[in-house]
């Protein structure tokens, strides 16, 4: 390896730890941390890096396909098919309309009608990596908006493939560059098409046969070595090779990924294979976003600075109006819609592909693709701000509102001794069994389009970020006497703990803790009162095995307090133990270790052995002694 | 100084104000523990180690309950099968409460004279509570004579205020050692020993 590469490594993991966490203080989020970072050390600024920004940005680009990789492993198919209305219906329209009404004042401003429609499907692209990395930092994944997003994202990600097919009728130069894909060559160019047809088919069924039977046996001899980078070898050979299988016939990688991962979604090994690919991808993805900050051409914006900024403007203005049309066509209420149409009005990765594309295809001239490249960045660059300036600007004034502005100066009744935050598939059980006991609760929820519903439902629910103190005041944190916490996000609910402790230590803390090692988390904050989701239903669920195998009902339930019990205090005991480690041990690894630990108390602890008290063998023994 | 346990069971605390004003002056004298068994063991889950050792720090235990069907509430009931266990408080090495003093003291709607031979209940408390006496014989300890508050169906007031005055003096009486084994071994309830 060269100098070259160290001191360019140097540069841009320097300006990485040194951007990113003083953006992330700032509120900014990553994604634009990781612009400005880039757009710092860019030839503009301080020209640490120049014209390898491009290729660096290819090699990045691999941190899209792996975070597609990523998304499907938590996708599974039975989900897919759930959301195959909104794939194409909404993203179908999106791509449709986006391109539509953007071509048009393209051929108004003069340019011919196929170069503008190519342009209008270039830019009708948004940026997966931006929007999904975003919105999940934000929690807002399992909203509608969320969903939507990744749905329209999903189609785009398909999309590209008619669209690379396309774009070469749109090139009146002709000749011989047609259905060349770029980057790679591909292996089958020199095929009939029919038979690159069936290739593309092939290559997709390969991966989803591949996926379903191979990986699984392959993975497993892997783990068998119990190396660690071997494993990781494994994961990552397993999305290069898809990769490399997608490029040779022409398909996108990320598509192709997003497949793999959806197949194996189901696989023992999908903690493990995330947990692995993780690393990468975040590290990757950062170098992306540099990369796009550092490609920003200002020298070119410099020349134009009112034609491109307008241009900037008018582009995110118009997507961002197709988009909100779409969310109310498809019933997303005005927040949820807002959110939806902000994150997705820039123009995505995915762009710079198709630019180049049209470039070879002598579609567009080279001033004009340098012109929309610089574009297409400032887009890219402008998205974290605007959905900053949507949520604290837009949305207070024409969302859904929120409590504070619904309490009349003169009404009391919100002085519920009970704070629901979080009124999804467990805060819903809680509040509707205090309900039915008689007890008011007051419920906030950040999913818009589910406050309505439930309201419509006569329920009394309240929009908003129950972890901002205002809310959780003009809730009446003040007068009331616990706090039950389930968001979605365990990030959300222990922000939510640290708000509470703060500003209302006078209110019980109860809190939803999905596995262990957010119970660890909660318990560290202070918190008395942790549920594991799963953890009596899964209890329950073992007694009644017990029952089917023959154990009479008291016994198999009897096992259960005990096995609760121990179970807990083994919980706090464990927590005790963890230290430091948390931050380093992967969480995988730390997370079977720790099973370990608990079957090996479940074997030792004699209380497990039950109820001596009607066990009448040493009463028999005495007897027969004397 | 002897030092007191009470273990109260009552499944429907909420509606007997009887036991609820026992329980507030019970709670309030000072040398007793008193343990809510409902309270602790809604799921009558009841922690052995626990309950044992508690009742090897206390040298008199009372048993606190409403009358229900001529005994005790289940829990109770099952704390009796769970926690006196073989080898433990009974047997040949079954020692631990050894010394020690058990009694019930139990509300009942009806009066006393309904439980007598000739009355509508046919038998006294005294023979009801014998399997108590019966389990603290077991168990190596001394049993005595039940506190008894009647007619709890008809309490007025003043007469939950003048039980819950009775129960007060026994209790700081017992604590403080100032009742003789004789004086207790002679009389039906504990409340004759009060006036």
């Amino acid at each position: 390896m060269d100098q070259v590469f160290f001191s360019h490594a140097l540069v841009y993991l320097a300006a990485a730890v040194l951007v990113v966490p003083f953006a992330k203080r700032l509120g900014m989020g990553s994604v634009l941390g990781y612009l400005i970072a880039g757009i710092i050390i860019g030839p503009y600024l301080l020209g640490f890096v120049g014209a390898e920004g491009e290729d660096i940005m290819h090699v990045a680009e691999f941190g899209v396909v792996m975070m597609l990789f990523l998304v499907g492993l938590e996708l599974e198919p039975s989900r897919l098919w759930r959301l195959r209305s909104s794939i194409l219906g909404l993203g179908g329209l999106q791509v449709l309309g986006t391109s539509l009404l953007l071509a048009i004042p393209g051929v108004l401003l003069g340019l011919s009608w196929n170069v503008a429609l190519a342009i209008g499907m270039i830019l009708s692209m948004s940026s997966t990596a931006i929007v999904l990395q975003t919105l999940g930092e934000k929690g807002l994944m399992h909203s509608s908006a969320g969903q939507n997003s990744f749905s329209v994202l999903l189609f785009q990600d398909l999309a590209i493939i008619p669209i690379l097919a396309v774009l070469p009728l749109l090139s009146f130069h002709g000749g011989g560059q047609e259905m060349e894909v770029p980057g790679e060559t591909g292996l089958i160019d020199h095929l009939p098409g029919w038979a690159q047809t069936l290739a593309v088919f092939g290559a997709v069924v390969a991966v989803i046969f591949i996926g379903t039977t191979l990986v699984r046996p392959l993975l497993r001899y892997v783990a068998g070595t119990r190396l660690r980078e071997l494993f990781t070898a494994a994961a990552l050979l397993l999305v290069v090779g898809i990769t490399a299988l997608m490029y040779s016939v022409g398909l996108s990688p990320a598509l192709g990924t997003f497949l793999g991962g959806v197949v194996l979604a189901n696989s023992e090994y999908r903690h493990e294979l995330e947990s692995d690919i993780e690393p990468f991808k975040g590290l990757l993805l950062g170098l992306f976003f540099i990369a796009v900050g550092a490609s920003v051409n200002f020298g070119l914006i410099l020349e134009n600075p009112f034609l491109v900024l307008s241009l900037v403007a008018s582009i995110m203005v118009l997507k961002t109006i197709v988009l909100y049309a779409l969310a109310r066509l498809f019933r997303m209420g005005t927040d949820q819609g807002l959110v939806f149409a902000v994150s997705l009005s820039q123009v995505g990765e995915f762009a710079f592909v198709l630019l180049s594309f049209a470039r070879q295809q002598r579609i567009l001239d080279e001033n004009l693709t340098a012109m929309l490249m610089a574009i297409v960045a400032l887009t890219m660059a402008l998205t974290p701000l605007m959905i900053l300036l949507n949520e604290k600007l837009i949305i207070p004034r024409v969302g859904t509102e929120e409590l504070a502005e619904q309490i009349e100066p003169d009404r009391i009744d919100e002085k519920n001794p009970v704070i629901i935050a979080g009124f999804g598939r467990y805060g819903n059980i809680v509040g509707r069994f205090l309900k039915a006991n008689g007890i008011g609760t007051t419920v906030l929820e950040i999913d818009s389009d589910r406050v309505e519903l439930l309201r419509k439902l006569g329920l009394k629910v309240y929009y908003g970020d129950a972890t901002r103190e205002e809310l959780l005041k003009s809730a009446g944190a003040e007068a009331a006497q616990l706090i039950v916490i389930a968001l979605d996000s365990p990030e959300k609910c222990l922000e939510l703990v640290e708000t509470v402790k703060k500003h209302y230590p006078h209110l019980h803390v109860l809190v939803r803790a999905q596995d262990r090692s957010d119970a660890y988390e909660f318990m560290d904050a202070g918190v008395l009162y942790v549920y594991r989701e799963t953890f009596d239903s899964s209890l329950r669920m073992g007694v009644d095995a017990l029952k089917i195998l023959g154990r009479r009902s008291y016994q198999a339930h009897q096992a259960m307090n005990i096995f609760r019990r121990h179970d807990n205090k083994a919980l706090k005991h464990l927590a005790t133990l963890r230290g430091d480690r948390k931050q380093y041990i992967n969480h995988a690894r730390e997370k079977i270790m720790e099973l370990e630990k608990f079957i090996e108390a479940d074997l030792q602890d004699r209380a497990l052995d039950h109820d001596a008290g009607w066990d009448v063998e040493s009463l028999k023994e005495e007897f027969r002694a004397s | 100084m002897a030092k007191v346990l009470i273990l109260f069971a009552h499944p429907r605390y909420e509606n007997s104000l009887v036991q609820q004003h026992l329980s507030t002056v019970a709670q309030k004298v000072s040398g007793v523990t008193f343990h809510d068994l409902y309270e602790f063991y809604p799921d009558f889950d009841v922690q052995i180690k626990y309950e044992q050792d508690l009742l090897i720090g206390h040298d008199i235990i009372i048993l606190q309950h409403p009358f229900y069907w001529y005994s005790c509430p289940p829990l109770l009931k099952q704390w009796i099968d769970l926690v006196l266990e073989h080898g433990w408080a009974y047997g040949r090495a079954g020692k631990a409460l050894a010394g020690k003093i058990m009694m019930n003291a139990v509300s009942t709607g009806g009066s006393q004279a309904a439980y007598q031979p000739d009355g509508f209940n046919r038998f006294t408390i005294g023979q009801f509570l014998a399997p108590f006496d019966q389990t603290a014989r077991l168990c190596n300890m001394a049993y005595y004579p039940p506190f008894v508050v009647h007619g709890t169906h008809r309490a007025a007031t003043r007469d939950i205020e003048n039980a819950g005055e009775s129960y007060r003096l026994l209790l700081e009486g017992i604590v403080a050692g100032k009742f003789s084994d004789e004086a207790i071994r002679n009389v039906t309830y504990l409340n004759e020993l009060i006036n």
